[in-house]
């Protein structure tokens, strides 16, 4: 349960950190809240010969707004998105992800370049066509989200490559809003979760937990949008999802369990919405 | 090797540490402050909380030489020089918030911080805050009633 030997890197500047990165390439790892990675070393799931702790640069903390959209610095914590009132959704989402502890330490940029799929930000990302800044000593490139997460713990970010900034569109004061999922314990990754966004305009709906990436249900929102009931638009979202049967769930209990956060997440985004 | 100084319990101490070496078995092997108790070593069980720069953590999920300048408290820093029990301490010996002691310095950490920042705390929020530690024998009843009478709520 102790991490292989590697070295350590503390860059204290965005470009000392992306030159760190440029240099040592596949061998080296950015350290964000460590939350996910420093469990990972130490199980020796993964080692890497080269640490890039980011805690240290100051230039990628921080919320902004621009126009219609919040931008989050990647290593802002995830603590610090409960007052994120600008976008509901990352509100609501915080208080899942993790106990408030790993919250302190843990970052918004970690939780997306981490992706796993069963956790929360990816989902939300994906539900808002959020756009994620990734920056290499060369450049820097804009990625929407759904083309940010390709699998399991795997992005469109090289090695290379450091996500930045996560820029999140902003709805307007008559949208509703809700995050809905089922964990085993409170904290817990979910067996699945849903995140719903719903304006008199315009839907938004993905899924967690239930594929190898988060799920965005374009059909569902139509219905959604359409004011179906809340089981119909889940029996939509439902419709073509396969998740693993594993040791926690069967594929069965997950679909089930997703229909459920669905519909949950639709009548809470809705009386939300009329709030 | 990294030369790290840090500010523990209130006192500044520099030491060498692996990069490798988290935080926890720092505090336990280097620095000999055993309270912190290490059960998962993978950030779910909560034992090893201790605070960070004021903030509660995970101290197995992170590496010593990451607090290099910070400050750390652990569970030894809470009580009074004389050795009295801070409230939150006294409180879990008067609810029986304890029984085998294992977990006992992550909650009291835990909870310590948890009163800072929510001093009169409902029912549902203090489980919440208690969510993220993990008792296998005591049973919650009596920790819960412990943060209650250490928010001043004697049940």
């Amino acid at each position: 349960m102790k991490p292989a030997p590697f070295e350590y890197h503390a860059p204290e500047t965005r470009a000392d950190a992306l030159a760190l990165l440029a240099e040592h390439g596949d061998d080296a790892k950015a350290l964000a809240g460590g939350q996910s990675l420093v469990p990972i070393l130490a199980m020796r799931l993964t080692r890497f010969a080269h640490l890039v702790d980011l805690n240290r640069v100051d230039d990628l903390q921080g919320v902004t707004r621009e126009n219609g959209t919040l931008v989050v610095g990647a290593m802002t914590r995830q603590r610090t998105m409960e007052q994120a009132d600008d976008v509901p959704l990352l509100v609501r989402a915080t208080p899942l992800v993790g106990h408030f502890q790993i919250r302190n330490r843990g970052t918004v940029g970690g939780s997306l370049a981490h992706a796993d799929p069963a956790s929360e930000y990816p989902a939300v990302a994906l539900a808002l066509d959020a756009e994620f800044d990734l920056a290499s000593a060369g450049e820097t490139r804009r990625v929407a989200a759904a083309d940010f997460f390709l699998g399991t713990w795997t992005t469109a970010a090289a090695p290379d490559e450091l996500l930045v900034a996560a820029r999140f569109p902003v709805w307007g004061a008559d949208a509703g809003f809700a995050v809905v999922e089922v964990a085993r314990r409170h904290g817990d990754f979910a067996l699945a979760g849903a995140v719903c966004a719903v304006a008199p305009d315009r839907a938004a709906l993905s899924l967690f937990g239930v594929a190898s990436t988060p799920v965005r249900c374009q059909a569902a929102e139509a219905a959604l949008l359409a004011g179906a009931p809340p089981a119909d638009v889940a029996a939509e979202a439902v419709r073509d999802l396969a998740p693993a049967d594993d040791i926690h769930a069967s594929t069965a209990t997950r679909v089930r369990i997703a229909h459920t956060v669905v519909a949950r997440a639709v009548t809470k985004a809705r009386e939300d919405a009329r709030a | 090797m990294h030369d790290i100084e840090v500010v523990i319990n209130g006192e500044r101490t520099k030491r060498r540490v692996d990069a490798r070496k988290t935080l926890a078995d720092f505090v336990r092997e280097d620095c000999a402050l055993t309270g912190t108790h290490l059960g998962c070593e993978h950030g779910v069980c909560g034992a090893c909380t201790v605070l960070v720069d004021g903030e509660a953590v995970r101290a197995c999920l992170m590496f010593a030489v990451q607090v290099d300048g910070g400050e750390v408290t652990t569970v030894e820093g809470l009580g009074g020089p004389d050795g009295a029990l801070s409230p939150v301490q006294d409180a879990f010996r008067s609810e029986h918030g304890l029984q085998c002691g294992f977990c006992t310095p992550g909650f009291v950490v835990t909870v310590t911080a948890f009163l800072r920042d929510t001093p009169n705390p409902s029912e549902t929020e203090i489980r919440e805050a208690l969510s993220g530690n993990i008792c296998r024998c005591t049973g919650y009843q009596g920790i819960v009633k412990a943060v209650q009478r250490a928010a001043g709520d004697a049940p």
